[in-house]
């Protein structure tokens, strides 16, 4: 069968990131030919030395801004793509690198660099959305890569990808998993954390960390009183909330409640 | 005498992970300047580890890099437990074997049919290389998935797996349940050895150098996670003195620090350099083959790094087979683990090469100082070093095909830049 119409053309965009996510997309092994029967992968420089110039119909944007440079570049990504899609924690949240964001940022590179002077970097690690206008998130550290192959689909047939908001808690139900927090007392995210990754960690014994992100109205402070009725410090809850996505709104108040708590003390 | 002066950009490597860029200066055929130039913006990992619970950094580390996560998980897991004075035994310690081997596959494949084979066949991408080569690049990649399947399962996922913690993993799984891996493993062995006989047909150019090979040596083991810091030019170190003989240099055109040894400079980590240092400890069936191809004990032709991996991966199915079906459930997935104050240090041989951690931590087990020392960083200088003696070489080329074969050589390499940067970034000096 021989199609004429035009593929839609895609790009991959890297920012301050692991890779991870991109990744993903290399590692849908029983999807990847299929995926690019449908779509022309015009500019992966991880994947491919070729590039065919914008304007691309699609953008899947990985990694946070963190350097003056990537803040101007990631406008020049927006002005020539049509749909922009970020993939992962650090393009929608700032990442684990947003860790700076609480801190000094030259502190940190004295700690790292032999001539701090010849380091550009801003002092925050911010998302996507902090920049341009982005048409959709899609959450995890990394990405599930059905999450990823479910958003291109949708993208291409012009529906809305089907990915729910609902928490990793829920899916721990729905799955069968025993609860972890009330059967073994630990620590879990799940009742905080986005939906995406079929609440993976309690089903390996151990409570969820929030690799996702936060659900849609996470009840944070509700689950800190439970951590601590469980015998948590106040500095385990804090860094529970200071993982990768620690710049995203509600786990960044409660960790900077939690962070005042401690100077008060 | 006319003076004739080319310049090769490669403004952003492509087909290597993460951001870099090439730049060689040439004059009077004399190559004058080579720069791997290394822009990915700083992510401070070393500094936001301080004040971590011990327990949260194989976590962490794991995302300084998406392509080999389990090797910073080896790395911290192992430096954690030598400064709590822990020792694991011999079924768990072969769990995060058959773990790292899942990884050395999924990522050597990834290099040999995705991003290495291209150039070797003249195409920009695998994608390209499949409109010609179908089943080749099919068989690419059912390879690298039952390379992955070993991590999904007993990591949980593939990338930043969950199952990794300080004294063993959080979950087992019993024989039965390993059961569908072993047949997998069965399959991709034999595709293994294809793989190793397809990349011996290929034509290498014709390029040595005296390398300095470092690479952990075990006494029976071909190294994953144990072994002594060795060369080929008498180093034989712990991996606690790693410090006193080696070196970071702060080099301004790159955002990754070169690794140095202090009394020689450059040297060379990564699949040749183990395979020079351990080929005795290689599986038989993996010695064979490798011989059978034509590889020889030893290799210094970095061109050659294709085949060598797909030895590599040969062994690490193998090796996987071998794990899976020794395997007995143990009776607990963990040691106990009481933290102390102290230091610990480790280094594991991530798919790229040795991958050093050290950390200092307080008696609660919470994170003073962390130092992680990357592969690729330990390769730059060597990387810059063959350029400059292979542009000679080649300098007859047309510009098009020269920056083409400097690409490939950067790629030799399998340079991960996400982990080389994954703390220094300088600002370039752009020409
Ligand atoms: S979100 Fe996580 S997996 Fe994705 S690029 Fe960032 S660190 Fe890597
Ligand atoms: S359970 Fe939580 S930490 Fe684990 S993978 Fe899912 S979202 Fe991430």
């Amino acid at each position: 069968m021989t199609q004429s119409v035009k593929k839609p053309k895609v790009a991959v965009w890297k920012f301050a990131s692991c890779d991870g996510c991109q990744l993903s997309l290399l590692d849908c092994e029983d999807e990847l030919l299929a995926v690019t029967e449908q779509i022309e992968i015009a500019n992966f420089p991880e994947a491919s030395r070729a590039v065919i110039k914008g304007p691309y119909d699609l953008s899947l944007v990985e990694g946070s801004i963190t350097t003056p440079h990537d803040a101007e570049r990631i406008q020049m990504v927006r002005s020539v793509s049509k749909f922009v899609i970020t993939i992962g924690a650090c393009a929608t949240a700032g990442g684990i690198q947003a860790l700076r964001n609480f801190k000094d940022v030259n502190e940190f590179i004295s700690v790292v660099y032999a001539s701090p002077d010849y380091i550009s970097t801003l002092d925050k690690s911010t998302p996507i959305s902090e920049h341009i206008k982005v048409d959709f998130e899609l959450r995890g550290c990394p990405i599930d890569k059905m999450q990823l192959v479910e958003v291109i689909s949708a993208f291409l047939k012009g529906r809305k990808p089907n990915t729910p908001a609902h928490s990793t808690c829920i899916d721990c139900k729905r799955r069968g998993t025993v609860c972890v927090m009330v059967s073994q007392g630990k620590m879990c995210m799940g009742p905080v954390t986005h939906s995406g990754c079929g609440a993976l960690c309690p089903s390996y014994n151990r409570g969820c960390y929030g690799c996702f992100g936060p659900k849609e109205t996470a009840n944070t402070s509700s689950l800190s009183s439970w951590h601590k009725k469980q015998g948590s410090d106040n500095d385990e809850i804090l860094r529970a909330f200071r993982g990768f996505n620690a710049y995203s709104e509600p786990f960044r108040k409660e960790s900077e409640l939690h962070e005042k708590e401690n100077t008060n003390d | 005498m006319k003076k004739k002066t080319r310049t090769i950009k490669v403004d952003y490597l492509a087909r290597v992970e993460g951001e870099g860029g090439l730049h060689i200066k040439v004059k009077n055929d004399e190559v004058v300047d080579v720069k791997l130039k290394i822009f990915e913006p700083p992510r401070f990992f070393e500094a936001f580890l301080r004040g971590r619970d011990y327990k949260e950094a194989p976590d962490i580390t794991a995302r300084i890099c998406g392509i080999c996560p389990v090797a910073y998980q080896m790395s911290t897991v192992h430096a954690m437990e030598n400064a709590f004075g822990v020792q694991l035994d011999r079924p768990l310690r072969d769990l995060r074997r058959l773990l790292y081997c899942g990884e050395w596959i999924e990522s050597h494949t990834l290099h040999i049919y995705m991003l290495h084979a291209p150039d070797f066949l003249g195409y920009p991408d695998a994608i390209q290389m499949a409109k010609d080569h179908r089943e080749i690049v099919e068989r690419g990649l059912k390879l690298k998935k039952a390379g992955n399947a070993i991590v999904s399962m007993l990591g949980g996922r593939e990338i930043h797996p969950i199952n990794v913690r300080v004294g063993g993993f959080y979950k087992l799984f019993s024989r039965q349940e390993f059961e569908p891996l072993i047949e997998t493993l069965k399959w991709a062995r034999d595709a293994a050895l294809e793989t190793v006989r397809w990349t011996s047909q290929l034509t290498f150019p014709e390029f040595e150098q005296d390398y300095e090979f470092v690479a952990l040596r075990h006494p029976d083991e071909y190294p994953f996670n144990e072994g002594n810091i060795v060369s080929n030019k008498g180093l034989d170190i712990n991996c606690s003195e790693y410090e006193d003989h080696f070196e970071e240099q702060h080099v301004e055109h790159s955002n990754a620090l070169h690794s140095i040894l202090k009394k020689r400079g450059a040297y060379f980590v990564g699949p040749m350099a183990r395979y020079n240092l351990n080929f005795d400890r290689l599986s038989p069936l993996a010695q064979e083959s490798a011989l059978q191809s034509g590889l020889g004990k030893e290799c210094r032709n970095p061109f050659k790094s294709i085949s060598i991996r797909s030895i590599e991966v040969l062994y690490a199915c193998d090796e996987a087979l071998r794990i899976l079906e020794a395997y007995e459930k143990p009776e607990q997935p963990f040691v106990t683990v009481e933290p102390r104050e102290g230091i610990g240090y480790s280094c594991t041989e991530a798919p790229r090469g040795i991958l050093y951690h050290h950390y200092r931590l307080d008696e609660k087990g919470i994170i003073l100082e962390a130092k992680i020392v990357p592969p690729t960083s330990q390769n730059q200088k060597t990387i810059e070093n063959d350029l400059k003696e292979f542009v000679p070489k080649y300098i007859n080329l047309s510009k098009e095909e020269l920056t083409w074969q400097c690409e490939q050589a950067v790629r030799n390499y399998d340079p991960c830049i996400s982990c080389a940067t994954h703390f220094l970034k300088l600002d370039i000096v752009h020409s």
